[in-house]
């Protein structure tokens, strides 16, 4: 018999995750459902928006819709893989986090492979048909590098928004009743990135572009789609730089997690 | 006889005032939370004003800040997220509790309820308006009928969410999983109630279904009195309809937990 394994472990808990999932079918079609109901919704407000007016901080609903598309299928496989450690002050309260510590695994490890939501795949599948949608009705200049540009964007928007997750949560670490915190970043930036960052002030852009890099996720990475230069004069370059500010997020929200982790001492329960 | 006599009543709507009022560092993280989107909300409807030419939907840009923050205060007061309390009593079995009570278990909720949305109001309603105020502008309304209503509108809205809550939560009598429902009607109540984006700016077909519902009561309404949307005999005419959608919906919740009890199986004891 083979010696069990890390990868093995993983494999077993998220083949029990969802297992858990399809057998209960009926529950799982309807939080399916739900999910592509929740990107039609957050669709509505763009759609509402450019029923109201022609453009939106210098862009057209198709160019708004591509970033809108590429911010969204980002944030739903971001959420779907570890948006579950935003429940981290339900375990350090209940205790649960301490039967974590003496496993063999690592505590983060533990907690994301414990809900791997699966619906979730709803939004994406929803968002990926409305950025298919977008691609046709804008005009993209196709070339080897802008098709790549394309595949990379919402895997390195994924591990930027997963990256803002671990770390938005590690709050819990400091504050237990402070989970709120987080959503301020991740679901803030998921919803500040699906528009134009024109329509932004000073503030919020310099806020969400260089300490949470949501600017990386959709609005940059289309000015290079669309061939546009950006109105607000950053530099070209940037627009390509997603997958660097993916691997800077990752190693920031790795440092954050150890650091909360590391002064956990339990909840006393 | 009395449905609920006043004083027992009064203590409940004291004693769910305390209960959340308890969770300081949690309202901190909410008022933090529904600021930032305030802002991000905030800014995307005064870049569609600026491409319309300084209105739209008949709302300046004091007016998109005033509907901006009064519609995120109200998030927290008329629970615009999922609330699945009462579900989960109905599914680990202490509705028995409930029901053994000598007081009728609806009224006593909506009770506790509305307590919770004093806290609430006071908390993370007051702040994030005063903050919108200080930074974008508010406007206060000038006409008596508003102020007269106002307090009457808040109220019924929180009847009216509670009302709609209360029915969704009841599923649970039917079905085990109730995150489905509870995620479809946060989903649909936030947008055609007016939370991400003003009724007003609706294609004409959302409007006609949005008043279809009882969302806008939830919502646009108490807004609608502040903005100055609605003035005079249409303040009047609103929180009228916002009376009819809560007798009508709390009568229904009566109707269906009567039939819901008889199907009601606790084990143990």
């Amino acid at each position: 018999m083979a010696e069990p394994t890390v990868t093995g472990a993983y494999a077993a808990l998220v083949r029990s995750r969802v297992a858990a999932q399809a057998s209960y079918r009926s529950s799982f079609a309807i939080d399916v459902a739900a999910q592509v109901l929740l990107a039609v919704v957050e669709f509505a407000e763009v759609y509402v928006v450019f029923h109201q007016v022609h453009s939106l901080g210098g862009f057209s609903f198709a160019e708004v819709t591509l970033m809108f598309a590429l911010a969204t299928t980002a944030f739903g496989l971001a959420d779907g893989a570890v948006g579950h450690v935003d429940q981290l002050p339900h375990y350090v309260r209940t205790g649960q986090l301490d039967v974590f510590l003496l496993r063999p695994l690592s505590a983060l490890g533990q907690l994301v492979s414990s809900d791997f939501a699966l619906r979730r795949l709803g939004r994406v599948a929803t968002s990926l048909v409305i950025l298919v949608l977008a691609l046709v009705a804008v005009d993209v200049d196709w070339s080897p590098e802008r098709a790549a540009l394309l595949l990379v964007t919402p895997l390195a928007g994924a591990v930027i928004f997963s990256s803002v997750f671990v770390a938005a949560s590690a709050v819990a670490f400091w504050l237990v009743e402070g989970t709120e915190f987080a959503n301020a970043l991740t679901y803030g930036g998921s919803y500040l990135s699906s528009f134009p960052f024109t329509v932004f002030g000073s503030a919020i852009r310099r806020f969400f572009t260089f300490a949470v890099p949501a600017a990386f996720v959709a609005y940059l990475p289309a000015l290079a789609l669309l061939g546009r230069p950006d109105p607000l004069g950053m530099p070209g370059w940037l627009s390509w730089a997603g997958p660097v500010a993916a691997c800077l997020s990752v190693a920031v929200s790795a440092v954050t997690w150890r650091t909360g982790l590391r002064r956990y001492v339990g909840a006393g329960s | 006889m009395p449905l609920i006599a006043v004083r027992p009543a009064a203590v409940l709507a004291g004693s769910g005032f305390r209960r959340w009022s308890a969770y300081r560092q949690a309202a901190i993280a909410g008022i933090f939370v529904n600021t930032v989107f305030g802002v991000i909300k905030l800014s995307i409807l005064l870049g569609v004003a600026d491409s319309a030419g300084g209105r739209v939907g008949g709302y300046d840009e004091v007016g998109l800040s005033t509907y901006a923050w009064m519609s995120q205060a109200l998030i927290a007061v008329v629970v615009l997220f999922s609330w699945t309390e009462l579900a989960d009593r109905v599914r680990t079995g202490d509705i028995a509790v409930d029901l053994a009570r000598p007081v009728d278990l609806q009224l006593a909720w909506l009770a506790a309820d509305i307590g919770r949305a004093a806290w609430a109001l006071l908390s993370r309603g007051v702040v994030p308006i005063l903050f919108g105020a200080a930074a974008f502008g508010f406007r206060v309304p000038r006409d008596p009928t508003a102020w007269l209503l106002l307090p009457v509108a808040v109220t019924l809205a929180v009847a009216v969410s509670f009302a709609c809550r209360f029915l969704v939560n009841l599923s649970a009598f039917w079905i085990i999983e109730v995150r489905g429902p509870v995620t479809f009607y946060v989903l649909v109540s936030g947008l055609l109630g007016g939370h991400l984006i003003p009724v007003q700016l609706f294609p004409e077909w959302m409007q006609v279904l949005a008043y279809a519902t009882p969302f806008p009561s939830m919502v646009q309404s108490p807004i609608d009195l502040v903005t100055g949307q609605a003035a005079g005999s249409e303040a009047l005419l609103l929180v009228t309809v916002q009376l009819g959608w809560a007798v009508l919906l709390l009568g229904l919740g009566r109707l269906v937990l009567r039939r819901a009890t008889r199907r009601l199986v606790v084990q143990g004891g």
